[in-house]
């Protein structure tokens, strides 16, 4: 590692600290916000989303080596953590640090887009139940409740393996698509007691339609578990994602996702343990600071609550 | 009372047979043939006699009634890959797996109460935020990566425990003898507690809260305002009212194994149902894909319903009536 990639770590460090600072003085302006601070890892957590993102972006330039370059394959091979190289080297004498910082982008990239997927569909199917009730309802909730009794990895599993070569996109979509169950039952709960409530009843009254009502005056309202729910749903899918990977059946190669990385390293755990445990570590970190992100939200979002 | 269960075991029994029709049509989807061999592509007349054999050259409607039929008889065909009965297959698998879930469920449930109710007592104290967080990092990470990291610091550097499998196959080919079930807890070690630490950190979570809620209620201002030490109203008064979520985290603990098994199985060799899907989805062995999706999906609707109840049992205040919101 020469001196410009500690200086980059120490550029990353620093941009997320201020994204720390910005998302302090943001929150400080509400009670909302100021409930969200007094979780004690609410602040680390975002710290830590906020470095792992910025080096996701930045990877190219955080970067000491090109991910994917095998850099002496006779003499740099399994190399143990160094001043030269941060995390060590793999089998194919490559970077495991470099390949850690683009692995975050597949592995945060992955979660946030499968997430995202997931999230809008359980939530406008939670509101289109919770709103119209009767045979909607108990239509779509048949449906979750089918779709919650199949494990997730075991449904993605057959897809992956049966349809050979799936590609990335591919593999984001089913993702997301077998991810929203959960969240639309939460939706569906807080829609049917908003629903209820006056102001809907009013826009009703002034002639609103149904998508109008829903999307505009109902979701915005129920809005908590959503966010809740988006927040743990990255990480559940980054574990996911990891688990696929490890049984070979993941982001497809070359790319590698910190869970291929990690599938990798474990045929070599025992010549050399840092390609398969420092990748683990990273998802277990960035998981951690979800938890701890939407831990603390719900605490913001619940004025009943203390922060615990 | 009644009523409720007749149309709950209904309503599960529908899921079950949803998750089975779905879990056919995707399998039957997908392109290519179970019968190859790597990447040797088979002389073409073999494999339509082994489509013919086991009905694949069917339309899927037809293959579907069929698997359907033979499943409420209670047949589920026979493995492709191991050419014997599905059922064979699945009878062997299920009790390793309930082995390792059971040795599972007792470290998580044991542990995670302790931690939960000694966190409440010192909330927000030193020991607790250290516990706590801990607790958290374990709960966030992959399952199968820290069966990896248990297994190379005791397995391979320690060498306390084997690094997979399920008994020694030389000296104890089954458990016979007092040796052998110490041989079998032995190699149970390791897999147990991957599972179990990871589990036990979420349930430390849980009681944690759940203690903590309870305690603010008034009938413990009562116990404390009595006199009573401050020990015996935590672990007499509190627990037994916040042991009530326990139960829902015993329910969505099945799945929770049956899913965490499939990886923590395959890292430690263990011979249960997520080693078999695993394999029979790899070799495309449909009939044993289909039966483990079934197991599964069974899994997790009873563990629901065995919540329920439970539930109903345990807190007298609670009224199973006719439709449980």
């Amino acid at each position: 590692m020469s001196v410009w990639t500690w200086l980059a770590l120490a550029g990353a460090a620093a941009v997320a600290l201020l994204v720390v600072e910005e998302v302090q003085r943001a929150a400080r302006a509400s009670s909302a916000g100021r409930r969200f601070l007094r979780h004690p890892t609410a602040a680390p957590g975002v710290f830590i989303l906020a470095f792992f993102a910025t080096i996701a972006v930045a990877a190219p330039l955080v970067a000491p080596y090109e991910p994917s370059r095998q850099l002496d394959i006779v003499h740099l091979q399994n190399q143990p953590p160094s001043l030269r190289f941060l995390l060590g080297t793999d089998l194919y004498s490559r970077d495991v640090w470099s390949r850690l910082i683009y692995g975050a982008r597949l592995s945060l990239g992955i979660g946030t887009l499968a997430m995202l997927i997931a999230v809008t569909v359980g939530a406008g199917v939670g509101a289109v139940a919770g709103y119209f009730r009767r045979w909607v309802d108990a239509g779509l909730m048949r449906l979750v409740d089918v779709g919650l009794a199949m494990p997730r990895i075991f449904v993605l599993l057959i897809a992956v393996a049966l349809w050979e070569r799936v590609p990335l996109a591919v593999l984001v979509l089913l993702i997301g698509l077998t991810g929203w169950f959960g969240t639309s039952r939460l939706v569906r709960a807080e829609v049917l007691s908003v629903r209820e409530r006056e102001f809907v009843a009013a826009a009703r009254a002034l002639g609103a339609g149904s998508a109008r009502v829903i999307f505009r005056h109902v979701l915005p309202n129920a809005a908590t578990p959503v966010i809740v729910s988006a927040a743990l749903g990255i990480g559940n899918v980054m574990l996911l994602e990891a688990g696929l990977s490890f049984l070979g059946l993941g982001v497809p190669s070359p790319a590698s996702s910190w869970g291929s990385m990690i599938f990798d390293g474990a045929q070599l755990i025992a010549a050399a343990p840092w390609t398969a445990i420092f990748p683990g570590v990273a998802i277990a970190l960035v998981v951690m600071a979800l938890n701890a992100v939407a831990d603390a939200l719900r605490d913001a979002f619940d004025p009943r609550k203390e922060a615990a | 009372m009644t009523a409720w269960l007749v149309r709950r075991l209904a309503a599960s029994i529908a899921i079950v047979f949803a998750v089975v029709t779905i879990t056919f049509v995707v399998i039957h989807l997908a392109r290519g043939t179970p019968f190859q061999d790597g990447d040797r592509p088979l002389d073409p007349a073999v494999v339509a006699r082994l489509h013919e054999r086991f009905g694949l050259d069917q339309p899927l409607p037809v293959q579907y009634v069929k698997y359907v039929v033979a499943l409420v008889r209670g047949e589920m065909g026979e493995s492709f890959s191991q050419r014997r009965p599905v059922a064979d297959a699945i009878a062997d698998a299920i009790p390793n797996t309930l082995t390792l879930a059971g040795a599972a469920l007792l470290v998580d449930f044991l542990l995670g109460l302790a931690l939960g109710v000694y966190q409440a007592a010192r909330a927000r104290r030193f020991g607790d935020v250290v516990l706590g967080n801990v607790a958290l990092f374990f709960n966030s990470m992959p399952t199968f990566w820290l069966g990896l990291v248990l297994l190379l610091v005791f397995g391979q550097w320690l060498q306390w425990f084997p690094v997979g499998g399920m008994r020694d196959v030389v000296l104890c080919p089954r458990v016979s003898d007092a040796r052998c079930a110490l041989d079998l807890l032995w190699h149970l070690a390791l897999p147990a507690l991957t599972l179990g630490l990871v589990g036990a950190a979420g349930t430390a979570r849980f009681q944690r809260a759940a203690v903590l809620e309870v305690v603010g209620q008034d009938y413990i201002r009562t116990a404390r305002a009595k006199g009573l030490g401050e020990r015996r109203v935590l672990l007499v008064h509190a627990l037994r009212n916040a042991l009530l979520p326990l139960i829902t985290l015993f329910g969505l603990a099945f799945p929770f194994l049956v899913t965490g098994a499939v990886l923590v199985e395959t890292v430690f060799a263990w011979p249960g149902m997520g080693r078999l899907s695993v394999r029979a989805i790899l070799e495309r062995d449909y009939p044993v894909v289909t039966a483990a999706a079934l197991a599964a999906s069974v899994m997790v609707v009873l563990g629901n319903l065995l919540a329920d109840l439970l539930y109903a049992v345990a807190d007298p205040r609670i009224r199973v009536r006719g439709a449980p919101p």
